[in-house]
This record gives structure tokens, C-alpha cells and sequence, in this order.
């Protein structure tokens, strides 16, 4: 798996930094981390604020007063964010695990099936995801269809299960494709049928293995549940837009940016540590 | 008397490469018929076409005088009258040993969970697995995987068990816990064809031994003539190579 490659010298460091300062020496090393940290950050910190513009940035995406103002609203409308993505990371586990499992049955009768789910990837995954949201969004409810949904927020939410759906089958299918058809033999040997033998052996043992990488795809769908935005519908993103709009100051946007990031990065370092946890285990 | 199995002219083939070459063969109830022959001569695939797991290219499959290769035979239900164990033990991993032997009756075979539980403890406490039903498969040995490995095939009460190669995976110190418990089968009246390395074992426990060699049976009798006097050149070569490496 691709990813395991790339985790691997991190991971490395890691191990030889928390050895390093457990063990003797340690002070040493500390000392060097912190020595070397200080004057990292700090030329940075040097280099921007040194900079001609600086006290003009400062000023239009750092205001103080503004934060604190814009602050509550923009966290009050980013609950349609997280409402989107719950809503969303739903239909997109059941109905990507739906396609993972039309492509992996076997035999001539399914062709049409596993074809099918081929197509679906490729297209939801080729599409990029701000033209589909433009292109259901704005495109169905303009065929003023009777019984249709016209809700923008409904056609948002069903662009972004559309797009991660393609990504969350691959990430199921290279799952399944993990699981040694051994497995699926000894199920079978024991009469049980090709639907048994997915369901109590051969996906259990699959999902159990790409969790991690699941958390990755969904880190990448809580941020671009910001493209909603685009629709009209007012969420974090959106009404930051409106507060800029109202006080010519883009200290709004950072506001945003901090709410995302309070969301994103305890998901990103839970996905990093189950991944860890889950080689460890291996080892 | 009727066989319990029998192949009729069983041929298989993967892509160019003939695997099974028109096998004949009757397995007698309470009869134990072992397979040997040298790595590729065919024996594996021969078992897994017993299971239905590889479907033959021609010939007839019988098993209890029903045929399993015909037209509309539910292979499903073929199987749950066929154990079989492999080399690899194949276990499930993310399941506990009692999971893993109460997952066939439970699922394929509609046992109660209350039922099918009792009947496995009942099995794994006669194997000496009692302590184990509550462990998963990485904490057991090889022997143990092995054994709880034909625990659950014979929680499904089959009429027909298939060895395949069941100790070629396992440490020396760890056979003969395995070949044990196969002796026992035997000696309750278990019907098996048993592929195997273990020359000695096959001697012992063997009605009737039948020798493979390029996807064909090429030689089979009485484990006495087929050791002590083999009659075609290929069984003497082969069993010359086992001798010198020891193994008989």
C-alpha cells in the first residue's frame, strides 16, 4: 500500500526521537530540538514581519476586533458544514461499499455489474468535485421537475456523495483485494454462500484494515463541504465572504480557516495514530 | 457396498496446463485413502475439485451415490457434507476459535447459536482445545491452529473429510500433536483422502495409498506393496528421494 511507503521514515524519526529522549543523552538532544526549532521559526517570523507589506496584512487579515466579532457567526453557520458532512459521510460509507462490493463478484453474469461500478469511478472520480456541485446544483432544479428536490443544499449533498462515494469504493475494493482469497476458499468450504462469505468473513476482515485511509478521504470532504458556498447556501465559508463584504477587512477568512482547522487536525492526528497503531500491530 | 466418494475420469486443466489427467478413484466409507506424490503432481487441486472449490473439466464427482458435478446441484450444499483442511490452516483472523469453528453450523447450516456453541466446546474440550475457545488465531501455535482448524470442520459433521497437506506448514516439534488427532478420526470410523508429505503417517493410518505423478494416479494399493515393492519406475524414484532425505 502506497501509504504505508510514504508513513515509513516519519515513522522512523519518531521511534528514534522518542528513544532518543527517553534514554540517556536526552538533555542533549532536547536542547538541540529546541535550539534548532527557535531559530527556525523564528527567521520565519523574522522574514514576514520584516517584509515592506507586512503592516498592511497585519491590518486587513490579523484585526483583532474583527476576529472577535465575526467569530461567533462564522462558528454559528459552520453547524451547516458539519451537518453536510455527517449527513454526507453516510450515504457515501453505505453507498461506497455498495460499489467495492458490485466490482468484486466474480463470474461472466456480474460483467454488467463490476462495468458499471468501473464507470461510476471513473467518471465521479474524474470529475472536478466544484463542477459537479455547479452542474447538479444549479442544473436540476433548473428542470423544474415536479417531486424533484430544488434545495441547494440537498444537490450539494448529493455532489459530494457522488464524488467521495468513487473515492471511498477504491479505498474499500483495494481492501477487499487485500484479504487472501484463502479466506473467501476456507468460508465457502464450510457452505457457506459468496454473500456469507463477504459479509462475515471477507469484509469484516477488509474495513477492519483500511480505516485509516477512510479518515483520510473524510478529512478531504470536511473541507470541501465549503463549496457549497458557491450554491448560495450560507455556510462558514459563505458567511465569512459576507462579513468581508460588510467591513472590507479579510480577517473574516482567517476566522474560518481557525474553525476548520479545529476540526480537521485532532481528525488528522487520530487517522495518523490509528495508522501507527495498526503497523505496530502488524509488526 | 457403495462408495462413499468417487471420481469418474476427473480432468483439469489451468489455462495450457493439464493439472488432472482422467482420475479414477472410490473411496470406501470409513476408509482413509491417502494421496502422495511430489509438489505439483496434482493431489491439491485434486481435493479442491472434490470441494467443488475448482469446478473439473470433465469426469463425474459422486458423493454417497448423489452426483455433485451434475447440472443444478447446489454447491453450497454440497460442501456442507464435505470437510476440508489446509495446509495454511486459512483460520479467520478477526474471529475467536469458537467463532470461527460455530461460523459453518450457525450460518450455512441454521444451528442455534446456543447449539451451535455447545457442540463446539464439546468438540474443542475433546481435542484438549477447551482452554483456547476464547482466543483469537495469532495467540494459538501452529498445532493449535491446525487442530482448531479441524474442529471447524468437523463441526459441520460431514460425511467426507480432505487433508491437504495439513503438516507441511508446521515445525517439526508441532506434527505430531496434528497427525494425532487425524489418527484419531481415523480410528472413529472418519472417511478421508488425505494428501500428504508424511511418508511414515500414511503407512500407518492408510488403507489403500495412491500415487500421483503428473495428474495422474499412476500406481495405488496397500500401503505394505506400495512402499515395500512400488511397482512403477516413478513411485521407486520417488520414494528413493524420500528415503535419502530421510523421511521414510
Amino acid at each position: 500500500m502506497a501509504l504505508r511507503e510514504d508513513e515509513r521514515p516519519r515513522h522512523r524519526i519518531a521511534d528514534r526521537g522518542s528513544r532518543i529522549l527517553g534514554g540517556r543523552g536526552g538533555g542533549r538532544s532536547l536542547a538541540i530540538a529546541t535550539i534548532s526549532t527557535v531559530v527556525v521559526f523564528g527567521a520565519i517570523a523574522l522574514a514576514v514581519t520584516s517584509a515592506p507589506g507586512w503592516e498592511d496584512v497585519k491590518e486587513a487579515f490579523f484585526y483583532g476586533p474583527e476576529f472577535r466579532e465575526s467569530f461567533p457567526d462564522i462558528l454559528e453557520k459552520f453547524w451547516t458544514n458539519v451537518k453536510l458532512f455527517l449527513l454526507a459521510e453516510v450515504f457515501i460509507l453505505v453507498w461506497g461499499l455498495v460499489l467495492a462490493v458490485l466490482r468484486s463478484l466474480q463470474g461472466p453474469v456480474f460483467f454488467p455489474l463490476r462495468l458499471l461500478s468501473a464507470a461510476y469511478t471513473d467518471v465521479f472520480r474524474g470529475i472536478p468535485t466544484i463542477l459537479l456541485v455547479f452542474l447538479l446544483g444549479f442544473g436540476v432544479p433548473g428542470l423544474q421537475l415536479t417531486g424533484v428536490p430544488t434545495s441547494q443544499f440537498f444537490w450539494a449533498t448529493v455532489s459530494l456523495v457522488l464524488v467521495y462515494s468513487a473515492y471511498v469504493a477504491e479505498v474499500y475494493r483495494a481492501g477487499i483485494d487485500s484479504v487472501h482469497p484463502s479466506q473467501d476458499a476456507a468460508a465457502r468450504s464450510l457452505g457457506l454462500n459468496r454473500l456469507q462469505s463477504l459479509r462475515h468473513v471477507v469484509l469484516p476482515q477488509a474495513i477492519r484494515r483500511v480505516i485509516p485511509p477512510l479518515l483520510n478521504d473524510f478529512i478531504g470532504l470536511q473541507k470541501d463541504t465549503a463549496l457549497v458556498a458557491l450554491l448560495g447556501v450560507v455556510e462558514a465559508f459563505r458567511q465569512s465572504q459576507i462579513e468581508v463584504a460588510g467591513s472590507f477587512n479579510y480577517t473574516p477568512y482567517v476566522a474560518t480557516a481557525v474553525i476548520f482547522l479545529a476540526l480537521t487536525i485532532p481528525l488528522t492526528r487520530f487517522t495518523d495514530w490509528l495508522i501507527s497503531r495498526e503497523r505496530r500491530r502488524r509488526r | 457396498m457403495t462408495a462413499q466418494l468417487r471420481l469418474e475420469g476427473v480432468s483439469k486443466s489451468f489455462g495450457d496446463q493439464r493439472v488432472l489427467e482422467g482420475i479414477d478413484l472410490a473411496v470406501e466409507e470409513h476408509e482413509v485413502v491417502c494421496l502422495i506424490g511430489a509438489s505439483g503432481s496434482g493431489k491439491s487441486t485434486l481435493l479442491r475439485c472434490v470441494n467443488l472449490l475448482e469446478p473439473v473439466d470433465e469426469g463425474r464427482i459422486f458423493l454417497g451415490g448423489e452426483e455433485l458435478t451434475a447440472a443444478g446441484v447446489d454447491e453450497n450444499q454440497a460442501r456442507r457434507r464435505i470437510g476440508i483442511v489446509f495446509q495454511a490452516f486459512n483460520l479467520f483472523p478477526h474471529m475467536t476459535v469458537l467463532d470461527n469453528v460455530t461460523l459453518g453450523p450457525r450460518k450455512a447450516l441454521g444451528t442455534p447459536r446456543a447449539r451451535a456453541e455447545a457442540d463446539a466446546t464439546e468438540l474443542l474440550a475433546r481435542f484438549g482445545l477447551a482452554e483456547r475457545r476464547g482466543d483469537y488465531p495469532d495467540r494459538l501455535s501452529g498445532g493449535q491452529q491446525q487442530r482448531v482448524a479441524i474442529v471447524r470442520a468437523l463441526a459441520m459433521r460431514p460425511q467426507l473429510m480432505l487433508l491437504d497437506e495439513v503438516t507441511s506448514a508446521l515445525d517439526p516439534e508441532l506434527v505430531a500433536e496434528v497427525l494425532r488427532v487425524i489418527r484419531e478420526l481415523a480410528e472413529g470410523g472418519m472417511t478421508m483422502l488425505i494428501a500428504t508429505h508424511e511418508m511414515g503417517f500414511a503407512r500407518d493410518i492408510a488403507k489403500r495409498v495412491c500415487f500421483l505423478d503428473a495428474g495422474v494416479i499412476l500406481e495405488e494399493g496397500p500401503p505394505e506393496r506400495i512402499f515395500s515393492s512400488p511397482e512403477h519406475p516413478r513411485t521407486r524414484q520417488f520414494l528413493d528421494r524420500i528415503i535419502e532425505a530421510g523421511r521414510l
